[in-house]
């Protein structure tokens, strides 16, 4: 029941994307999302998802499962593109009641969903093929020039890393308990809010109970092994640029370059 | 009165890349007041396959049956099952959640709508049948050793009174005298009550001493289905799927090759005794 969440996971196969260094997925990621909202007319948007078209091609992940987690998210889509519909006003187009859509709102509300759309595949392209541990990892390396301010980078690394790590077992934990409570006749479905919230407390007792007993050991180990924090420690696989990842640096260049002056400038 | 499985098949993860088929083909009976052990290598499929018997997980294909009828029809009362058919997890000890172990043991037959001097009764009943002390009985389950803890979630459970008992690894983490105590009772229980017992682990040793047939599962398939003596004959096989006959069965089969003549079905240490016993005074 709790294994249709995708939003968030890796992908395993071999791809181009998948070898790229993670720093330019998350700088790519970025600048992408952030042309998003500087495309202002269609063209640009049929620009934007062709550039996301090939970079899914390349990434051999199959389209249908990106769309899964999709899913979940369809519901936010949904409000964002009603309240741009009826809420923007304009030039009336129709009224339908008391709701008018007008033609401003029909666009920014087409757009809004164009742009969500193709923003949240983009962010899942990333996060489907780096490892959440590259992703920690490139965010680490970064980030670093905050430690001049003295931002603990590599700690809030770490807690992210580990944080992503326990998502997966931690999901495994609640689907555990829940079916053991489920054994013992307890009901997680039905009656009103309040009966359900306390339907919750056998599950959520033990599961924090784990948790802790969880973070306990893994804290422990991490000390048997003389973890002390980040300074002078090195990496068994150091990120490095190659040659593919400049390659990669230009293409999103050209396609910003591109996918700006039409967006913005030309029609 | 019995459970009957029908061609069972299940698959993880379906359409996705890393489907993984767990249960192939499945087809068993199991009827009233058996002791049944259910040896798998880890994957198997042995905990797939019990978390079958009572709907938590509901067949890719095939069907069902509990006392005749098909659990998967659709008004069959999925909770008057588990009522009927108790499940055990492996650390079944990591589900407790109330603040004293009295009141934890209540939440089964609570859930079952039940008055609360029947309820209270059954918590009684099912603690004293683990062999819990009484007087740890209103201590916080926390405070509790590891073998206590696992008494009292099996008496969760069995305050339920399900017909059938299953039991997923109960020995696991426990020290020989925590695990011996824990299987004895157990077989006390089926004694005393008639229940029927399945006895999931991947421990030959353990169940040998103590069920009256033996489920051997490999990559989703029963591979043997019989008693433990017959089973235990193929123990050059069992030891190719990563699983082991029990140590005696070795030295008996050892000491035949040997030319005592002795039988080589033994399969408890008493037995193997009595029959080296008579061999030698022969």
């Amino acid at each position: 029941m709790l294994r249709d969440i995708t939003i968030g996971q890796y992908y395993q196969t071999e791809s181009v994307l998948h070898k790229m260094d993670p720093r330019v997925k998350l700088g790519g990621t970025l600048l992408y999302i952030i042309s998003l909202f500087l495309i202002k007319n269609f063209v640009g948007y049929i620009i934007a998802a062709l550039f996301l078209g090939i970079v899914i091609k390349l990434s051999k992940v199959p389209f249908k499962f990106m769309i899964k987690g999709m899913k979940t998210i369809i519901l936010l889509l949904m409000i964002t593109v009603l309240f741009n519909l009826f809420l923007t006003p304009g030039e009336e187009l129709v009224t339908v009641w008391k709701l008018t859509i007008t033609v401003e709102g029909l666009r920014s509300a087409v757009s809004m969903a164009i742009r969500l759309t193709l923003l949240i595949i983009g962010s899942s392209v990333m996060t489907l093929t780096t490892t959440p541990n590259n992703l920690t990892d490139g965010m680490e390396k970064m980030m670093r020039p905050l430690k001049v301010i003295k931002v603990p980078v590599h700690e809030v690394a770490m807690m992210m890393s580990i944080a992503l790590r326990f998502i997966p077992i931690l999901l495994e934990e609640t689907d555990k308990i829940m079916k053991a409570q489920i054994a013992r006749g307890a009901d997680f479905e039905s009656g009103n809010l309040l009966k359900r919230a306390k339907a919750m407390v056998p599950l959520l007792v033990p599961l924090f109970i784990s948790a802790f007993r969880r973070a306990n050991d893994l804290a422990m180990a991490m000390e048997a092994r003389c973890y002390r924090g980040g300074d002078g420690r090195t990496k068994m696989k150091p990120l490095c640029y190659q040659k593919r990842d400049y390659i990669a640096y230009i293409c999103i260049l050209l396609y910003l370059a591109v996918g700006i002056t039409v967006g913005r400038i030309l029609f | 009165m019995s459970l009957i499985l029908d061609h069972v098949n299940y698959v993880y993860g379906d359409d996705t890349p890393l489907a993984v088929k767990a249960l192939d083909d499945i087809c068993l009976t199991i009827p009233d007041g058996q002791f049944i052990g259910i040896i798998g290598h880890t994957g198997s499929g042995k905990s797939t396959l019990m978390q079958h018997l009572n709907g938590l997980l509901k067949a890719s294909d095939g069907s069902i049956y509990f006392n005749g009828e098909d659990i998967y029809d659709k008004d069959y009362d999925m909770k008057k099952l588990r009522s009927k058919v108790g499940l055990v997890f492996q650390y079944p000890e990591h589900q407790l959640f109330e603040v004293d172990v009295f009141t934890d043991v209540c939440f089964g037959p609570k859930n079952l709508g039940l008055d609360q001097r029947e309820v209270e009764l059954r918590a009684y009943d099912a603690l004293r049948k683990v062999g819990l002390p009484d007087e740890l009985f209103y201590q916080s389950p926390f405070d509790l050793s590891g073998g206590q803890k696992r008494r009292v979630a099996i008496a969760g459970v069995l305050a339920m009174k399900p017909e059938v008992l299953i039991l997923d690894e109960p020995t696991a983490g426990l020290d020989p005298r925590g695990r011996d105590e824990i299987l004895g009772q157990i077989k006390k229980l089926q004694t005393e009550t008639g229940m029927t017992i399945l006895l999931v682990s991947h421990s030959m040793e353990d169940v040998a001493e103590y069920v009256d047939r033996i489920i051997v599962m490999n990559k989703g398939k029963v591979m043997y289905d019989d008693e433990p003596k017959k089973v235990f004959r193929h123990y050059k096989e069992l030891e190719e799927v990563g699983l082991a006959a029990p140590q005696v069965t070795y030295i008996m089969h050892a000491l035949k090759e040997k030319g005592l003549n002795v039988d080589v079905d033994a399969t408890t240490i008493e037995e193997a005794t009595r029959q080296i016993y008579k061999a030698l005074t022969e």
